[in-house]
């Protein structure tokens, strides 16, 4: 089952996912990247029906860089998840999209945030938030440990403590997880975490 | 099954106490409706629904290497228990430098293939330069998504070679789009996994991957009965795809496990004549 969960830390914010795609008992690939980038300084981490995620998170994204090119500025990220939810929240009870998305941004006026929006349109500003059967275990672990104002290499240790968990505790565990950071200078990739590697391919 | 609904009827005029007036004669009988004919007035629906829920009895692989891409599958089909076919094509050839495997329904594979097919030539035209590989699959997985939730049953890899080199991506009919180096696509995927990872390496001449691409495709056919029938390897290169071997895996598994001829333990005599 797919495990997305982040934080907000000082200046920050950090989102973590796994990256198995599953059909019924098949593991068809162990290195999909579930985050996506909405735009510079802004990541989508979304888990749900394969078709429904991309599908949805692609449309997200380019109805962000449309409101770029119209406007000339960038929508912050309370914008962005407020667009988002409206979104799913039209599409309800017609055609429901199946995805649960965590928005992490970073905005100069606001500094950095997280946004956890589930897949029937709720919208809640988090500090700390998680999604599908890993929340019953990274939820407890982030409660526990996390203060406001945590630096990069603390929250970090957090984020491993919660793989670790989920990793030893959560039976149809996934093997690899990525990392990924918002602040001041973007978003980016941060690590990987991989407990089985795939045969090396040469890159091509 | 029509129920019962005389109770609903009345004799009496809907306006008015007995009165005939022109006006109201079509207003008599309450309007009713027709029931749907089944027995199972609750389930019916859930079970229109599971009937074309995807059940993609086949076994088709794929995987990248150093020297192209692979791709293989049976040649089975199975209606339930019944085996209808043992000749299906399930490679299909979307245009020279492109495959597509087909597992699910037979009919929307081919069709969606070659709507894929025409939909690539006119990008050709359009732009002057071929499609690639990403966005041939990026077309079929909108089209199938667009479709979503109405019973199409599709679970397909694109194989190819585009300007970035050789391409694979697994598209099914639930608008999921993976792009991967190996792939195994219907019931008997597992088996072929199996074999399939095991002997994968990245640095194996054509010669050595078509035999593995067709060792997978046997191993699962002996183990999933809905696969079955020939085993058919393709290979694309830098210049296209090219049919590689077609093997009854009948014969392939006395090939590959020849019975010893059997030395008698003991042997029947005649009986001496009386």
């Amino acid at each position: 089952m797919e495990c997305v969960f982040g934080l907000v830390g000082e200046g920050f914010a950090i989102v973590a996912a796994d990256t198995s795609a599953v059909h019924s008992i098949l593991l068809h690939k162990n290195n999909e990247d579930k985050i996506m980038l909405l735009d510079s300084h802004k990541l989508v981490a979304a888990s749900g029906e394969p078709g429904d995620r991309v599908q949805f998170t692609e449309y997200v994204q380019k109805n962000v860089s449309l409101y770029k090119f119209r406007n000339g500025i960038p929508l912050t990220t309370a914008a962005a998840a407020n667009f988002t939810r409206g979104e799913l929240a039209t599409a309800l009870r017609k055609n429901p999209y199946s995805v649960n998305i965590l928005m992490a941004g970073y905005d100069n006026e606001s500094g950095a945030s997280l946004y956890y929006i589930d897949y029937i349109a709720t919208l809640h500003k988090v500090d700390k938030g998680a999604f599908g059967y890993g929340s019953y275990f990274s939820l407890s672990t982030m409660d526990r440990h996390y203060r406001p104002d945590m630096s990069v290499e603390e929250a970090i240790e957090l984020v491993d403590k919660c793989i670790l968990e989920i990793r030893s505790r959560l039976v149809v565990a996934p093997p690899n997880f990525v990392i990924k950071i918002v602040d001041k200078d973007g978003a980016r990739d941060y690590a990987w975490r991989q407990s089985v590697q795939d045969v090396t391919t040469a890159a091509v | 099954m029509k129920l019962d609904t005389s109770g609903f009827e009345t004799s009496m005029p809907t306006i008015g106490f007995g009165s005939s007036n022109d006006m109201l004669d079509g207003f008599t009988t309450v309007p009713s409706f027709d029931l749907p004919r089944t027995t199972d007035f609750d389930g019916f629906q859930k079970e229109a629904v599971q009937m074309v829920k995807p059940a993609k009895g086949t076994t088709t692989l794929a995987f990248i290497f150093k020297e192209g891409v692979m791709v293989a599958a049976d040649s089975r089909a199975s209606m339930g228990g019944y085996i209808s076919s043992q000749s299906v094509k399930k490679i299909i050839e979307i245009n020279p430098y492109m495959l597509g495997t087909m597992a699910g329904g037979a009919a929307d594979c081919q069709f969606w293939h070659r709507n894929l097919g025409i939909k690539c030539r006119l990008h050709e035209l359009a732009n002057k330069r071929r499609i690639s590989v990403s966005g041939a699959s990026k077309l079929l997985a909108n089209m199938l998504y667009s479709y979503r939730g109405m019973g199409l049953s599709v679970g397909t890899m694109i194989a190819g070679w585009d300007e970035t080199g050789p391409g694979l991506y697994y598209v099914d009919n639930e608008g999921g789009r993976l792009k991967g180096d190996r792939f195994s696509v219907g019931s008997g995927s597992p088996y072929a996994y199996g074999v399939l990872d095991s002997g994968y390496k990245f640095d194996m001449s054509v010669e050595e991957a078509s035999e593995l691409a067709r060792r997978s495709i046997y191993h699962a056919t002996f183990r999933d009965g809905a696969s079955g029938g020939v085993a058919s390897v393709y290979h694309v290169g830098p210049n296209g795809w090219k049919k590689l071997s077609g093997d009854d895996v009948g014969e392939l598994h006395y090939h590959y496990y020849p019975v010893p001829p059997e030395t008698a333990e003991q042997v029947m005599e005649e009986a001496a004549a009386e």
